[in-house]
């Protein structure tokens, strides 16, 4: 019975795999503007997004988080529009408009009906090269991103936990600082900092224009023409590579913060698509993810939460598409009576089990057939489509990988997951976090009638 | 990818929008509904170009159910897919996986919902509706999953106790709701679940999750008459049973109230509101395009613009109506450091007592019509955000026309139906707040 079913799932893929297929469109403008198009014809709608080559992992110390700084302050005005114009003119359109800064890149959206694309492209170039960085404006962002700050990570045990272990876990690549920033680096900025940021890296060509949904290809590029091709392209000094020091030994701390749950992190240092010296092992990396935590049937699901039961929570991840290598994280929050100690040793007694068994077969098939389905459930997302397009360009990666997906997936062997688990998954390359919750005291007062 | 930040993540998801005069005539979507055998009523909308389909059940089996028993509906819908027929939970995840199906229960105020999205490969999509199908009509509810799945539970309810927004909402709705089925959260509190046995289970899932109770929701690639199927097979040995009752109406609050929970965080966590709208609300429209304007449309609204653009007060102000069967709460929320709590309070105060007396101009009007006008396809332009759609119209048994007729309504809402609505539902006397902080006195910028 089983074996019938797998079958069946095989005998699908060629066929799923087609019509999964995307195409993408590719035209660069002569100030080096990349604008990849993909049609989308379900919905009369267009997703359009510039992604800039920066983020957190570009940033020296002193000025971290000046990444996301700027992208708040893309929307306080240029030359031609004033502060929150731009808001005001894509909402009087009928758009969704929104920007977000991770490790790798900047990006800004906006999802309008697919007859007002023009109205995206002509704020977008105004604001790629045109901006009005105002030391008043400035004064007041930044009391905004203090606010994000501390409602993200300050009353946040976890990501409090997380930054903590990030800033241990790495010796000298910039993924040691976080993307929001050191509080007294974001306390410090200046209009100067933000105005040379800005021209270093807001530039034609440093940037990707990506547009999902009910367009013709030629027709965008026509636009994208029309409102980009007059800005001047920059001289782009490539960044330096900080790649990580190796590390040499086990590092471990613990973060105490006024919570409820204990918890634990376990990271791996592990290459990530963009730095792996054979891809085949960054594949692996992710069908090893999968066999830990690809869903309810997935093992630390299967054997710490039920099985065992110590447990209430456990999860893993992989970061295939970063720019630079990074951590294989596993994390966990003990059952009622168990300790932080006890899900250290069954974690890490599931690494062991996968650097000396094989993976089944079933289970294998299994990630695969929910890579191949989930593969087509985003397309269901025309902005899930523009993101991956977007973050494979960004990291370098070029969105051809996006096709490459899935058949790459498919060709992992059980064998490849035992190597990359014995070869990566070490305890001298692995950082640990303990969560060691401090008392919360709480009163709780009616001020009555007010 | 691991870490991203949205420039206002909160407003994503509310559906801006906009238009065109001739989108109108795009037709939102074509609702197709009838009843199984049993009585079920059954809402289908074909759409192509995907091989998938995303099918959901929707009971009315929410927290508003639970009586006394706090937190049991979300215990119960929680504890479905932990056994059922002769699988147990890692068979029945591995039953899903393995055809790449994806598989969810949750539970709401109002609802519990299964949700189903798969390929519609028939040997695929055969073994993911049968796996939801013994779910449904048999689960175990065997005495180790309901201990386990019940322990989770409250270690949920108190890593909520970890996070002064999730105490502030507890707080919020007691405020609003007093001794009404909506007054307590859906998870429950740790006295309650800590009481329940399996037999409570057992007899919440066998008195709600009854044909009489359900609907069904199919929207994907597949022809009408593989819908009719696929329903019929879905619910296939469910007992017909019979409807809850209705619940009790809502009062508003007696009097005006503020409260404040003094909790170690940097930030005081500000919710100020009083019992709103509900779904067959005649004024729903009025309040919905007025709250717009209020704070509704994210980056442009004016609670937005006071707070954060200002004052930079904050990095997120806003406020909504969450209609319900009964009326949800319409509620304003901002988070602000310590120490300048009683500051954006009154902000926000000043603009709800501005906006109720003097209501939108002419200006602020067009604009907001002309963004939800204007974006309306953006709220459908996923099979995911139209299955939603469509749950809520069949759940609320709002009219099929729901989507085709919205934007003539939103159209028909002038500057004085807006004035007079918010005038006659918020009333800024009986406002409930509530904070949760370190106060003033004690916090040391």
């Amino acid at each position: 019975m089983k074996n019938r079913l797998l079958c069946t799932v095989l005998l699908c893929l060629p066929v799923l795999t087609t019509q999964a297929e995307t195409k993408v469109s590719e035209h660069t403008l002569k100030n080096g503007l990349k604008v990849l198009v993909k049609e989308d014809h379900r919905s009369p709608i267009a997703i359009s997004q510039v992604w800039y080559k920066v983020g957190s992992s570009y940033e020296p110390g002193g000025i971290t988080g000046i990444s996301h700084m700027l992208e708040h302050m893309m929307f306080k005005g240029t030359d031609k529009h004033a502060a929150g114009e731009f808001s005001r003119i894509i909402a009087e359109n009928g758009g969704e408009e929104n920007a977000f800064t991770g490790q790798d890149y900047t990006a800004y959206f906006q999802t309008m009906e697919a007859t007002r694309l023009a109205v995206s492209f002509e704020l977008e170039a105004d604001r790629m090269r045109h901006l009005h960085l105002l030391a008043d404006e400035l004064k007041k962002e930044l009391q905004v991103v203090t606010e994000e700050r501390r409602m993200r990570t300050d009353d946040n045990p976890q990501a409090k936990m997380n930054e903590q272990f990030m800033a241990l876990a790495y010796s000298n690549s910039p993924y040691k600082h976080p993307v929001i920033g050191w509080p007294s680096d974001i306390a410090n900025y200046t209009v100067e900092d933000l105005n040379a940021w800005y021209q270093r890296w807001y530039a034609p060509n440093n940037a990707t224009l990506v547009v999902v949904g009910d367009v013709q290809p030629n027709a965008v590029f026509d636009l994208a023409e029309k409102y980009f091709a007059e800005l001047q392209p920059s001289d782009i000094k490539p960044i330096k590579p900080q790649t990580e020091i190796e590390q040499l030994g086990v590092r471990k701390m613990t973060v105490k913060v006024p919570a409820k749950l204990p918890s634990v992190i376990l990271g791996y240092k592990v290459p990530a698509l963009k730095t792996a010296e054979n891809e085949n092992e960054a594949y692996a990396l992710e069908v090893l993810a999968g066999v830990l935590d690809g869903g309810s049937g997935a093992r630390l699901s299967t054997h710490l939460v039920r099985g065992k039961q110590i447990a209430v929570s456990a999860g893993a991840g992989y970061g295939l598409t970063s720019r630079l290598s990074n951590l294989f994280e596993l994390e966990a929050t003990p059952a009622e009576g168990k300790t932080v100690a006890d899900l250290e040793a069954a974690l890490k007694a599931e690494i062991k089990k996968l650097q000396q068994d094989l993976i089944s077969d079933d289970e294998l098939q299994r990630i695969k057939a929910q890579v191949l389905a989930t593969d087509i459930y985003q397309k269901d997302s025309g902005f899930y489509q523009a993101m991956e397009i977007g973050t494979l360009e960004t990291a370098g990666l070029g969105w051809q990988k996006a096709n490459e997906y899935v058949p790459k997936v498919n060709q992992v062997t059980a064998e490849q997951v035992r190597e990359v688990a014995k070869k990566y998954l070490v305890d001298d390359h692995l950082t640990i976090a303990y969560l060691e919750p401090q008392a919360i005291n709480t009163t709780t007062e009616k001020k009555g009638a007010k | 990818m691991r870490i991203c930040f949205f420039k206002k993540t909160t407003f994503l998801g509310l559906g801006l929008i906009l238009l065109t005069f001739g989108q109108l005539s795009h037709a939102a979507a074509k609702i197709d509904n009838w009843q199984t055998s049993q009585g079920s009523r059954v809402y289908y909308v074909h759409t192509e170009g995907l091989p998938m389909v995303d099918i959901q059940v929707v009971f009315n089996a929410g927290s508003a159910n639970d009586g006394q028993q706090f937190g049991l509906a979300a215990l119960t819908a929680g504890l479905l897919d932990a056994g059922a027929g002769k699988w147990n939970a890692d068979e029945i995840a591995q039953r899903f996986e393995s055809v790449g199906a994806q598989f969810n229960i949750s539970s709401s105020i109002d609802l519990a919902t299964l949700s189903l999205r798969t390929l519609t490969e028939k040997p695929l999509f055969d073994k993911a509706l049968e796996t939801a199908q013994v779910i449904l009509t048999q689960p175990t509810f065997k005495d180790a999953d309901f201990k386990r799945e019940k322990n989770r539970t409250l270690a949920g309810i108190k890593q909520q106790e970890e996070s002064p927004g999730a105490l502030a909402s507890i707080a919020f709705y007691k405020a609003l709701y007093a001794n009404h089925p909506y007054a307590h959260s859906e998870s429950g509190d740790i006295k309650t679940v800590s009481g329940f046995k399996t037999e409570d289970v057992k007899s919440f899932y066998k008195k709600y999750y009854v044909a009489a109770n359900a609907i069904v929701v199919i929207v994907g690639d597949v022809s009408k008459e593989q819908a009719e199927q696929t329903a019929e097979k879905l619910l296939s040995g469910l007992p017909v049973g019979k409807k809850p009752e209705g619940l009790p109406d809502v009062t508003q609050p007696l009097a005006g109230a503020q409260q404040h929970i003094e909790f170690p965080s940097s930030q005081t966590h500000v919710l100020v509101g009083l019992p709103g709208s509900y779904r067959k609300d005649p004024d729903y429209f009025n309040l919905y395009v007025g709250n717009h304007i209020l704070g509704g449309s994210g980056l442009v609204s004016k609670l937005f613009d006071e707070v954060r653009e200002k004052r930079g007060l904050a990095y997120s102000a806003s406020s909504s109506f969450m209609p319900l069967s009964k009326p949800g709460p319409f509620l304003i929320s901002l988070q602000t450091r310590n120490d300048q709590t009683t500051q954006a309070l009154q902000v926000l105060n000043q603009t709800l007592t501005d906006f109720i007396t003097k209501g939108p101009s002419d200006a602020e009007l067009t604009a907001a019509k002309k963004n939800i006008t204007g974006g309306f396809a953006l709220r459908f332009d996923t099979n995911k955000k139209l299955a939603n759609y469509v749950a809520m119209i069949g759940f609320y048994d709002m009219p099929l026309d729901y989507l085709d007729t919205f934007e003539q309504k939103v159209e028909a809402v002038t500057v004085a139906s807006i004035t007079e609505a918010f005038k006659r539902r918020v009333n800024p006397q009986l406002l409930q707040t509530i904070t949760v902080g370190k106060s003033a006195e004690k916090s040391v910028k």
